[in-house]
């Protein structure tokens, strides 16, 4: 799936993570901000990334400001986030989900 | 009307469908059932994030026994297709349909959710239905709304749209609610389904909420829509059997069974018949004591 625009999902309430997503040319970054980065981090970047791999993203600039977000929540924020990037929400890929 | 193994539907909570804290804390408070809502709480360039939050929870969080309910926005708004393809797939127990005026919009809804269904894999007729009565010609309809679908489990009155729709509001006595209580209770009695009241938001209003409560479980209805998990423990107070109810309704089940092994349909205890109607109000009565936790699984009493 293809990034067409910068979209943002998600809160930074408390149990809530807020992601932003931009058009990228190699590959997959992400910045993430979390209080919990130390012990979750590796946790947290795996989730945001295993979603993208199934929604086909190759290319993508996450930022993710985390505040303490159960998988769950991280996964919806991020389908959330691409759907919008990719301008796919009012279609979304019921297969993947 | 979907099997209705009389199970019990006295609070039914209301949680926004794009609040995280609040979607993976649904589960610790004890409703009977839990309703995630995608309509009214959730901002319209939010809708998609709510649907997809309200999805992954409901595939990964453990709300043990509650039966977990999703409102969808109306039929008139570009969220619905959406909505009800997702819960299906999810798996969700019961839609709930916002703003029913017509049992044609119930048939939609049967329709709808019979092909996300098929599309989805998911067992035909697995997943129920409600409708929420919000108007006066949703009132006027209710019979027909609650009979409209073999999927149908329960019909529920929500009295804010439906006072606006009126030209009044609330008040603390709820006499402006009186026609459309009966109505929504008379409905679902008739189609074999269950009751709602609508919700009580004045939260520093105790009393007033106990008066409520009392009042709709004088009427017959099953239970109360919630808007805050500290209304649960006040609304299961309502519906706990007493001492005596239970002790009594215990004397008929064991009664009758006694009067089955003998092949006797109908038995008469301390000098009074006991029929259909009798034994069901006592199983209604142990089911209920079962939930308060007063009497264990043989149904004995448990003294405080």
């Amino acid at each position: 799936m293809e990034i067409k625009k910068t979209a943002i999902a998600g809160t930074l309430e408390s149990s809530d993570i807020q992601l932003t997503i931009s058009k990228a040319d190699n590959g997959i970054s992400i910045d993430l901000q979390s209080d919990v980065k130390k012990v979750f981090g590796d946790q947290i970047e795996s989730v945001i990334k295993d979603t993208l791999a199934k929604l086909d993203v190759k290319d993508a600039k996450v930022k993710a400001v985390d505040k303490g977000a159960l998988d769950c929540v991280i996964k919806a924020r991020t389908i959330a986030a691409i759907q919008r990037a990719a301008e796919t929400t009012d279609t979304p890929e019921w297969e993947v989900l | 009307m979907a099997e209705n193994e009389e199970r019990l539907r006295r609070t039914m909570m209301f949680v926004p469908g794009n609040n995280p804290a609040m979607v993976k804390d649904a589960g610790i408070y004890g409703a009977d059932s839990i309703m995630f809502d995608l309509e009214d709480s959730v901002s319209l360039p939010e809708k998609d994030a709510a649907r997809v939050l309200v999805y992954e929870a409901l595939q990964t969080q453990d709300y043990g026994n509650a039966e977990m309910v999703v409102r969808v926005n109306g039929q008139d708004t570009p969220f619905y297709d959406n909505d009800v393809k997702a819960m299906v797939k999810a798996g969700i127990d019961v839609i709930r349909l916002p703003k029913a005026e017509s049992p044609e919009m119930v048939e939609k809804l049967d329709q709808d959710i019979a092909a996300a269904e098929k599309q989805f894999g998911r067992e035909a007729g697995s997943t129920h239905l409600m409708a929420a009565i919000e108007s006066a010609k949703g009132v006027l309809r209710a019979a027909d709304i609650a009979a409209a679908s073999d999927r149908m489990i329960g019909i529920a009155l929500s009295a804010e749209d439906y006072t606006t729709d009126m030209k009044t509001h609330r008040y603390p006595d709820g006499k402006e609610l009186e026609f459309a209580r009966n109505m929504v209770l008379h409905a679902a009695r008739a189609a074999g389904v269950a009751a709602f009241d609508t919700v009580f938001t004045n939260m520093d209003d105790t009393e007033g909420f106990y008066r409520e409560t009392e009042y709709i479980h004088q009427l017959g209805f099953d239970g109360k829509s919630l808007v805050n998990p500290r209304q649960i423990p006040m609304v299961n107070k309502v519906y706990e059997p007493k001492a005596a109810e239970i002790k009594n309704a215990k004397n008929v089940i064991n009664a009758i069974q006694e009067a089955k092994l003998k092949g006797s349909g109908v038995i008469s205890m301390n000098g009074q018949m006991v029929d259909r109607p009798v034994v069901l109000r006592a199983q209604r009565v142990m089911s209920l004591a079962k939930a308060s936790n007063l009497v264990d699984e043989e149904g004995n009493y448990l003294e405080k």
